[in-house]
Parts: structure tokens; C-alpha cells; sequence
């Protein structure tokens, strides 16, 4: 089967400053199997040619729908952000490595680190990890009140605790602040965010706890191909974010 | 003879379609999504002797209508290619070209030694216009008489025919052309990247890691175009023209301008399935425009 459609727009919205929630339809959702992979997204931008990464954030096999959380930053993302329901996007994927949840022991208590747009992937996996019966405490990140969203949804399969770093919403200050401040007890520990966000965690787990970090890395191709993100382990070898990340295991990953 | 079917010294090819080096690997990332014996060729990630870690990240950058890369050469060298790249290839029914790089006149002459032994290895690519390393590269490729003696050493160790790989960051690229035919290359293939640069508004500073880099994609098309045309109206030897191919449209483009066969690069970045689309597509572009065969349309432009 061909791993790039034409997907339809089920939905877009702006559901926090500057982030969209864009919910698209098509046969390749069938193929989309793990918490943590990215599609490949083409913004139909005429000037700017490469397609622009996005990580999964929902998979709804029943119908057909993918959903994806973006930021509307630079010229590719805000001609995205501009489509309507009933346009179309091309995509490509699933692409990528994601978090081997088999892994996570039955019972094992996992603390979900999300920071800014590293928060989509995390909905996905909170789901599953809440579906096999573990017990799930989602850490969410961002800068400021105007920039939240998916607290509520987040709630539904996990204890939430969010962190603004001015203080605007929840906690003030950053994640793994909040996660020593209330005294959360885990077992593992699934981050995503950004790159600061990542040197936190394994800094302060990287020792004790098990754990899996998604990292961000610019890219051109996103199927293994350009080793443009290239993302160098504790053995001195150099892989690619795109094709054997973006999830790593923290005890293998340099941050 | 099949409408696309391309005969060139050591590639009998399909049809012309090549995905270029550098922007295929060593193809298993591709063949996740198609089988590669519809291809003409493979031209291989660039083999040194030594593996090269490649540059530090940013490695590309994004522009209108391309991108800029400095990967720097990264491959695990060519006792690893042989002993699993090529191998895999061996079971798709594709020749493959293998690109070749070096640092040194010894290292290009250390590499095709053993490289064009290998039993699918139909023809080398040699790399004298890779402008993302310090040393070697490029510096082979701008002086007409040192890409002569580069192009004598290989050929004189080399069991399959060589290709000489120009660069287009050159004030005469006929000059080079002319030298490296008369120094007994088999071919050319053109071009290599434009050498150039992004700078970040907020820094001042490049976003390239490596401060420069190559430009690729369609931006460059019009560039390679002049060229294969100045170039084939030069040499005898055959060219494989590439620079910014998206659809089978600009392939015919490099087919008037010269070239014999077509090599896509950046677009496999884009579109995974660029390059069997295109073989799809040619054999109606060719005939919409009054063509029999791929064959018919090359130099069409000089007629």
C-alpha cells in the first residue's frame, strides 16, 4: 500500500495561541499502529518545497481519523493552519519510531512529561498506557495560560499537573520542577519537548528510572534517507531522529 | 528496444531514471516503498575509504524552491558498502553506480580499486564536486588539470566505466568537461550542488552548522539546463543531467539540453514514489510531444 494519500480535512481549529488541531480522514490511519511515530506533511506552500514533520497525536481506527496538533510558525505551517473541512493535505507516513510501550511492565506507574507542542504525542500514548490498566500521571509544560491546551482531555485517562513557567496557569515553573514539588513517585518516565525540557529529565532520571525521550531535530526527508537529523547515542554512533527516533531510550540517547 | 530502454557505457538501462547520489543512501529506505528494479540505476551514497562521521547538525537548510545540505560525506566506508550495501542492492534487478569521494588522489584510487570489483557495480560515479568537506571534494572538480589526473588515476584502476560528477561552482564547466574526456572519462553527470549559504536573522550567523552549504531542488534547474547544453555540445561522451527534476516534463527538459539519462535527487525527499511516477509519466510526456523513444528526444535542443 502506498504510504502517502490525499488526506480530507476533517476539522481544523485554533485551540490555544497559535496551535491547531487538525483532524484529517483517509486509508492510512489503518497503517498507523504506534503511540509516538510523525507524518510527513506537505503545506502546499508554493515557495518552500520540503513537507514539515508533525507527530501524531490520536489515532481513531474506527474512523478513519488522525488527528495532529501543530504550531503555525514559520511560512509552511500557516498556509496548513489556513485550510478548511473538505480541503485536502497530502501526507506521508506514519514515519519514525515510537515508544515501544511493550515494554512499560502491566502496574508499572509511568509519569508522561509533555512540554509545548511535545504535548500532542503524549495524548495518544496516555491512552494506551491508561487502556492496559497503568497507573498514569501526565506532566504537561508551557510557557504561559494562553498557550494551554488538552488539560481537560488528558484528564479522562490520567492525573494531570501542569506547569507554566510564569505562573499564569497551575504551577509556576518548569516540569521536572512540578514533578519534585508534589513528590510524584514513578516508574518510567515518556518525555517530549523541548531539547532543555529533554536535558532535565535524563539529568535528573537518566540514573534511576526507565525511560523514553522524543526528540525534535530539523529534517528534510523524514524516512532515513538525507541523514540531515542526525542524533548521537552513548556508543558514539549516529542516528537518525527520523528514522530510529524520535523515541529513544533515555539510557541510550546523549541529550 | 522499449520506449525508455537507455544504452550507455556499462549501464543498460530500463529507462533513464536514476535517483541521484546522496538522496537515495544505499536505497533500503526507498525499497520500504517500492521495488527498486523499476529504477534505470542507483547511484549510491558517496564511499570513501574510511567511514565519515559527517558534519555536525544543522546540517539543511530550507529555501524558496530548495534546500541547502552539508551532510558531509557521512557513510560507513567501503569495506561496510561491500560487505552489506551493495549486497542488498544485488537483489533488486538494478546496475548500480557507484559514487565515490576522497580526500586524497590515493583515496578515489583506493576506493575504485575495490568498489568496481563488486558484481553490481556496473559503473563509477566519481565525486570530484561535493562542496560540504574540507579537504578533497570540490577541490578536485574547479581545476581542469587536476580533475584530468584524478579522472586518468581512477580509470586506469577502475574494472567498470567512470563518470565524472562536475560541479557547477566553476567559471567554465566546458573546460572541465573537456579535460576530464580527454583524460578517458566513460561519461559526466551534472550537476552537483550551487554552493550557498542562510544566515539567521537573530544570530547573524549561518544556520548551516558547517556555515556553507549545497543548494539543490528546483531553483537550480535552469542552471543545470545551460549547463548540459553548453557541455553536450563539447564532448562526445555521454551525460546523465540532473539539478532540480521534479516531474517527467523536466526530465524531456534535460533530454533536449543533452543529457541521456536523468538523475532525480532532492524530490526523493518530497515524494518517496518521485521516481517510479516519473517512469510512469514519460512514456505519454515523451509521446504528447512527438517522440518515440526516450532516445529520440536526447540533444534536441542542438537540432
Amino acid at each position: 500500500m502506498r504510504k502517502q494519500e490525499e488526506m480530507l480535512i476533517i476539522s481544523q481549529h485554533e485551540i490555544a495561541k497559535g496551535i491547531f488541531e487538525l483532524v484529517l480522514k483517509g486509508d492510512l490511519v489503518s497503517t498507523m499502529l504506534q503511540a509516538g511515530q510523525f507524518v510527513n506533511v506537505k503545506t502546499g506552500d508554493g515557495g518552500l518545497i520540503l513537507r514539515r514533520p508533525i507527530s501524531i497525536c490520536n489515532i481513531n481506527h474506527e474512523t478513519s481519523e488522525l488527528t495532529l496538533i501543530y504550531r503555525a510558525e514559520g511560512a509552511g505551517t500557516k498556509v496548513l493552519s489556513e485550510k478548511k473541512a473538505g480541503d485536502f493535505v497530502d501526507i506521508l507516513g506514519p514515519l519514525g519510531t515510537g515508544f515501544d510501550l511493550d515494554q512499560v511492565e502491566v502496574g508499572a506507574k509511568v509519569v508522561l512529561v509533555g512540554g509545548g507542542i511535545g504535548v500532542p504525542p503524549m495524548y495518544e500514548t496516555v491512552q494506551r498506557l491508561s487502556k492496559r490498566g497503568n497507573k498514569v500521571i501526565a506532566v504537561l509544560g508551557f510557557a504561559s495560560q494562553e498557550d494551554v491546551f488538552y488539560e481537560e482531555k488528558f484528564q479522562e485517562f490520567a492525573e494531570v499537573h501542569v506547569a507554566t513557567m510564569d505562573g499564569s496557569h497551575g504551577f509556576k515553573g518548569h516540569v521536572v520542577q512540578l514533578i519534585q514539588e508534589k513528590g510524584i513517585d514513578f516508574d518510567w518516565v515518556l518525555g517530549c519537548g523541548p531539547h532543555v525540557m529533554l536535558h532535565a529529565i535524563a539529568s535528573e532520571y537518566g540514573g534511576s528510572k526507565k525511560g523514553f525521550l522524543s526528540f525534535e531535530e530539523r529534517m528534510a526527508c523524514g524516512i532515513g534517507a538525507c541523514y540531515a537529523c542526525i542524533c548521537e547515542t552513548k556508543d558514539g554512533s549516529r542516528t537518525r531522529v527520523c528514522k530510529e527516533g524520535p523515541v529513544y531510550d533515555m539510557s541510550e540517547v546523549k541529550v | 528496444m522499449s520506449v525508455l530502454a537507455m544504452k550507455l557505457p556499462g549501464l543498460d538501462l530500463k529507462n533513464p531514471i536514476i535517483p541521484a547520489s546522496g538522496c537515495f543512501g544505499f536505497g533500503r529506505e526507498f525499497a520500504e516503498y517500492y521495488d527498486l528494479s523499476v529504477l534505470g540505476s542507483i547511484m549510491i551514497k558517496a564511499t570513501s575509504v574510511e567511514p565519515r562521521l559527517g558534519n555536525p547538525v544543522p546540517r539543511v537548510a530550507e529555501t524558496p524552491g530548495g534546500m541547502l545540505n552539508a551532510i558531509g560525506l557521512q557513510n560507513p566506508g567501503v569495506e561496510k558498502v561491500m560487505a552489506t550495501e551493495l549486497p542488498f542492492l544485488a537483489q533488486f534487478d538494478v546496475p548500480i553506480m557507484a559514487n565515490i569521494a576522497g580526500t586524497t588522489l590515493e583515496d578515489y584510487v583506493a576506493v575504485a580499486e575495490k568498489i568496481s570489483k563488486a558484481p553490481n557495480v556496473a559503473a563509477l560515479e566519481v565525486n570530484i564536486s561535493c562542496p560540504n568537506v574540507k579537504a578533497g571534494g570540490i577541490t578536485f572538480g574547479t581545476d581542469p588539470v587536476v580533475a584530468a589526473e584524478l579522472t586518468r588515476a581512477v580509470k586506469a584502476v577502475s574494472d567498470v566505466p567512470i563518470y565524472i560528477k562536475l560541479s557547477p561552482n566553476v567559471t567554465n564547466i566546458v573546460e572541465i568537461a573537456q579535460a576530464v574526456e580527454v583524460a578517458g572519462a566513460d561519461g559526466i553527470t551534472m550537476i552537483n550542488t550551487l554552493l550557498g549559504m542562510r544566515l539567521d536573522l537573530k544570530t547573524g550567523k549561518p544556520i548551516i552548522a558547517n556555515g556553507t552549504g549545497g543548494l539543490s531542488g528546483p531553483a537550480i534547474k535552469p542552471v543545470a539546463v545551460r549547463m548540459v547544453h553548453d557541455v553536450y555540445k563539447a564532448v562526445k561522451i555521454p551525460i546523465i543531467g540532473m539539478g532540480g527534476v521534479t516531474c517527467a516534463e523536466d526530465v524531456l527538459e534535460f533530454l533536449y539540453a543533452g543529457a541521456s539519462a536523468v538523475a532525480i535527487g532532492t524530490a526523493n525527499f518530497i515524494d518517496p514514489y518521485v521516481c517510479p511516477d516519473i517512469i510512469t509519466q514519460l512514456p505519454a510526456v515523451l509521446e504528447k510531444y512527438g517522440f518515440k523513444s526516450a532516445k529520440e528526444a536526447v540533444g534536441f535542443a542542438h537540432r
